[in-house]
């Protein structure tokens, strides 16, 4: 399908994406788009809509308007399970893996759910090694090595964080949503984190969930403030850091 | 440091032996079965029949508790229903052939199982319990309150002919004492068959989606997995199975009569499970075995058989988390922990484990 | 005309009747997370002891008062000995526990008073009909048992909305853990909800006594139907579950008493099978359009 005219640009873009609970306007009217090999951070005070948002381009919650366009498709009111397969993986605020299972099964279930044909499924896992290597490269991508077979719900906290981001990045996405990636890791997990998500938005259009401000204007190419679900700001970092509004909402308080 | 049952071998699927003891002991348990008719008197070999069709019934809502982690008490009803369609298809003096009764059993109920799975997946934990249930239990009120079934009292029915190469095998030409004898190899090969399919079906790439959705269905959806689609192909397979296991029924006892089709019947499976272990399917076996066992028990010790066995599950579910199979490996200390982050480890895995996940092999 | 008016009030009378076992199951189901498949055997055991008061003292009037306290100590007692360490356990569990009940519970019942059908006799006081228009009378009890009810109801909705207790309540059945952050005792509120629970049960079972007579496994329909009017009421909603059950009791009534006359023919042999599961049918359409039940929060 070709792009339409009247619309932004990116591998994945927003148009005017609003989501309301009740009165509360958790999402308002948020355009934005993410182009591969950009590293885009939306960030925001707690409750100002960001994980919502997430939850909107993935599906998990359907908009009350607005319209989500992947390469110019519009792919508004698709079903979650759908979105991996189209090309747009996430990661969760609240890590979200499979605890009882091995790290290698995780990822390798993340990658037999996109990369499997359905005519396969009951052949043994075993079998299916191009699914086993797919997997073991994205662990060893992460930083996981020789972490395959642990349960990973006895991980650390940081290594379970960076399953997390393996399970998204395994099926090779057009678009990686991470969500707070960082939460809860200490200062030095915080700084190879840094070092992959940077590696990874050079291959992916790469949307980052943040609220360390000092963080995202480390490593961000370009972001967008979200407050109370609206667009406050949105464009390079510097541009932000000298945006008017954005000093007295937000920066303001830090003196 | 890190215990050695904290490496994940065993989240691998241990459906099937996974040595060559194992399979030994499988081949043992089933020479044991196949010989036991010549010494056990027929009253005991028709009670071994009865638990290998409770054990296909528990085999077949295993594939939904144990494999998918969803607790359905609706599949007693696709259990009678089958023994209905049976019935239906051939009336007391009207015997068909079992090649055309069990695809036509395991089909009706397959069937009922894809339009209540289809509308009970819709909702989630307590709600599809009770959803299950009562559709399960619009199943029994048909045949309770119409007289499509012979009503309240049940009635007889045409068992099955037993064909094989042209020939027809007739229980009532042999010896009073093997009358039974048909049946009981009948629900050998079928509990066989029925037990290495689901194994075979559990140990693929369906079975681990089936696992991934029992521990976090929230995440396989958003990995990319059609959830809905998956629980309800497990649903109906189970549903089907169930099915078989009604059949079987039929050609064991002859007769059918409302209480096949009541959620009775699903919580009994249940407990089998429960009793022999949540975790394998042999525990499912296990545990028909030992339910039929202690339903005698009970009967031979006192004139109270439900308030025996009230309390042996009261006591069963308090004590036997693990279920038989797993006495020995589950004492106390050793039951995991829900949240297993209290035991972190940060360094690379230590050199102790010496098992392998399945599917790095 | 008068036989519809008739069924009508059988309807509303049996949803009422309705209402007390569900709305318990739903209570307790919301705020303990517990599902009590036994819930219809309390139902069985009020009916009994209403059975037994009466054939002891020669009135339901004693039967009904010792109801509800029985009921009360029962729900108390289960809570306690038994309940409390199924909070955090898996449905599975919860499931044969409470199963294992209704075994006990029915041999019991057995032991005592035996398999056979008793009736339960209206006491005197109520033993005639009120005429409602010319050639129409209505049985004073049944009467007397939707007032019943709807004094139970309103007690019961009076209790959750205005009271603090209440209050917890309804944030527990949002979320659990609210109970200790409204920093009522936890275990109180368990008990309380339990006994509750428990004992509107059992006086259910007390007023259906002479309308049904008692027999073994009584319980076990009106669980299924209470099952039915919390999915269709919705989760942990007591309004939700008084309205279900009164759409319930009026549309299986209704249903039973009417879909009957078509029977006869191919097709109205249909229409009278749908008649009697019209419950389960509308069950069906609430799946499909609102899984959530008429008054349930979406998931």
């Amino acid at each position: 399908m070709q792009p339409l005219n009247d619309m932004p640009g990116g591998v994945l873009a927003t148009q005017a994406l609003s989501k309301a609970f009740g009165g509360l306007r958790a999402v308002d009217d948020v355009t934005l788009a993410l182009n591969v090999g950009e590293l885009h951070a939306v960030i925001g005070p707690n409750g100002a809509g960001k994980s919502t948002f997430v939850n909107l381009l993935t599906g998990q919650l359907p908009p009350t308007s607005g319209r989500i366009l992947l390469e110019g498709r519009d792919i508004t009111g698709t079903p979650a399970w759908r979105m991996p397969h189209l090309g747009i993986a996430r990661s969760f605020q609240r890590t979200n893996i499979l605890k009882s299972l091995s790290v290698l099964e995780n990822v390798r279930l993340a990658v037999q759910a996109v990369r499997l044909p359905a005519a396969r499924v009951l052949r043994k896992p075993a079998r299916e090694t191009a699914l086993i290597e797919t997997a073991r490269r994205a662990i060893n991508r992460v930083g996981l090595i020789g972490f395959d077979r642990v349960q990973s719900g006895v991980l650390s906290h940081g290594a379970q964080r960076q399953l997390e981001i393996a399970m998204a990045l395994a099926v090779d996405p057009k678009v990686l949503l991470l969500d707070e990636p960082l939460a809860g890791m200490g200062q030095e997990e915080g700084e190879r984190m840094a070092v992959l998500l940077q590696s990874l938005a050079k291959e992916h259009a790469l949307l980052l969930i943040e609220h360390d401000m000092d963080f995202v204007f480390r490593v961000a190419d370009r972001m967008t403030v979200l407050v109370e679900g609206a667009v406050l700001a949105s464009g390079k970092p510097a541009d932000v850091r000298a945006d008017p509004a954005v000093q007295a909402a937000y920066l303001g308080g830090r003196g | 440091m890190m215990r050695p049952d904290r490496i994940a071998d065993r989240t691998a699927h241990r459906m099937l032996p996974q040595s060559a003891a194992g399979w030994l002991a499988l081949a043992a348990v089933v020479g044991v079965l196949a010989v036991l008719p010549l010494s056990a008197t027929p009253y005991y070999t028709g009670l071994v029949t009865t638990a290998m069709i409770g054990a296909m019934l528990a085999l077949a809502l295993h594939l939904l508790v144990g494999a998918t982690g969803l607790v359905s008490l609706g599949h007693g009803a696709f259990y009678g229903l089958a023994a209905y369609i049976v019935y239906l298809m051939s009336p007391e003096g009207a015997p068909r052939p079992i090649w055309v009764t069990l695809p036509s059993a395991m089909l009706v109920a397959g069937i009922a199982a894809l339009l209540v799975g289809a509308l009970s997946l819709r909702t989630k934990g307590f709600f599809f319990l009770m959803v299950t249930l009562a559709f399960g239990q619009m199943f029994f009120f048909v045949f309770h309150d119409t007289k499509l079934g012979g009503g309240t009292d049940g009635a007889y029915l045409a068992k099955p002919l037993i064909q094989a190469f042209g020939l027809t095998l007739d229980p009532k030409e042999l010896p009073r004492a093997q009358r039974g004898w048909p049946a009981y190899y009948v629900a050998l090969v079928q509990l066989v068959v029925t037990y290495l399919g689901l194994a075979f079906l559990l140990n693929s790439l369906f079975g681990r989606v089936l696992e991934g959705i029992k521990v976090n269905e929230h995440r396989m959806e958003a990995m990319g997995f059609a959830v809905h689609r998956y629980k309800l192909a497990a649903f109906v397979i189970a549903g089907m199975l169930s099915g078989a296991a009604g059949h079987m029924w039929s050609l064991h006892s002859g007769f059918v009569n409302p209480e096949l089709v009541s959620w009775h019947k699903s919580a009994e499976a249940l407990l089998m499970i429960l009793l022999g272990g949540i975790g394998s399917l042999a525990g499912a076996i296990a545990g028909a075995f030992a339910y039929v066992a202690l339903g005698e028990a009970a009967q031979l010790a006192t004139e109270r058989k439900l308030l025996v066995e009230g309390v042996v599950i009261l006591a069963a579910v308090i004590l036997l988390r693990n279920g038989i199979m797993g006495i020995g490996s589950s004492l106390p200390g050793m039951a995991e922990p829900k949240e297993s982050s209290a035991l972190e480890i940060d360094g690379p895995p230590s050199q102790q484990e010496t098992s392998v996940h399945a599917a790095s092999e | 005309m008068s036989g519809f008016l008739s069924q009508l009030l059988n309807g509303l009378q049996y949803g009422l009747l309705l209402f007390l076992i569900a709305s318990g199951l739903t209570l307790i189901f919301g705020v303990l997370g517990i599902i009590n498949l036994a819930h219809g055997s309390l139902f069985m055991i009020g009916a009994y002891l209403a059975f037994l008061v009466t054939k002891a003292t020669g009135s339901l009037w004693f039967a009904l008062p010792v109801g509800i306290g029985a009921g009360l100590v029962i729900g108390a007692v289960l809570e306690r000995v038994l309940f409390r360490y199924f909070y955090d356990r898996e449905h599975l569990d919860q499931v044969l526990v409470t199963f294992a009940l209704i075994l006990i519970f029915e041999e019991m019942r057995s032991l005592v008073v035996g398999n056979d059908f008793y009736s339960v006799p209206v006491p005197a006081a109520l033993d005639f009909s009120i005429p409602i228009t010319a050639g129409f009378s209505y049985a004073a009890y049944r009467f007397f048992v939707i007032g019943a009810c709807l004094v139970l109801a309103a007690a019961l909705i009076t209790w959750i909305e205005r009271t603090n207790m209440g209050a917890v309540i309804r944030a527990a059945a949002e979320k659990p853990e609210m109970v200790d952050i409204l920093g009522l005792d936890a275990r109180r509120v368990h008990l309380t909800v339990f006994a509750v629970g428990t004992a509107l049960a059992v006086t259910a079972g007390g007023l259906a006594a002479p309308l049904t007579s008692v027999y073994p496994n009584m319980g076990d329909g009106m669980l299924i139907i209470s099952f039915v009017v919390v999915v269709i009421g919705g989760l942990g909603s007591v309004s939700g579950a008084f309205f279900a059950a009164l759409l319930i009791g009026l549309i299986d009534t209704l249903g039973k008493a009417y879909g009957q006359a078509f029977a006869g023919s191919g097709l109205g042999n249909i229409i009278a099978a749908c008649a009697s599961m019209a419950v389960y049918i509308l069950m069906v359409i609430v799946l499909l359009f609102r899984p959530a039940g008429l008054f349930g929060r979406r998931a």
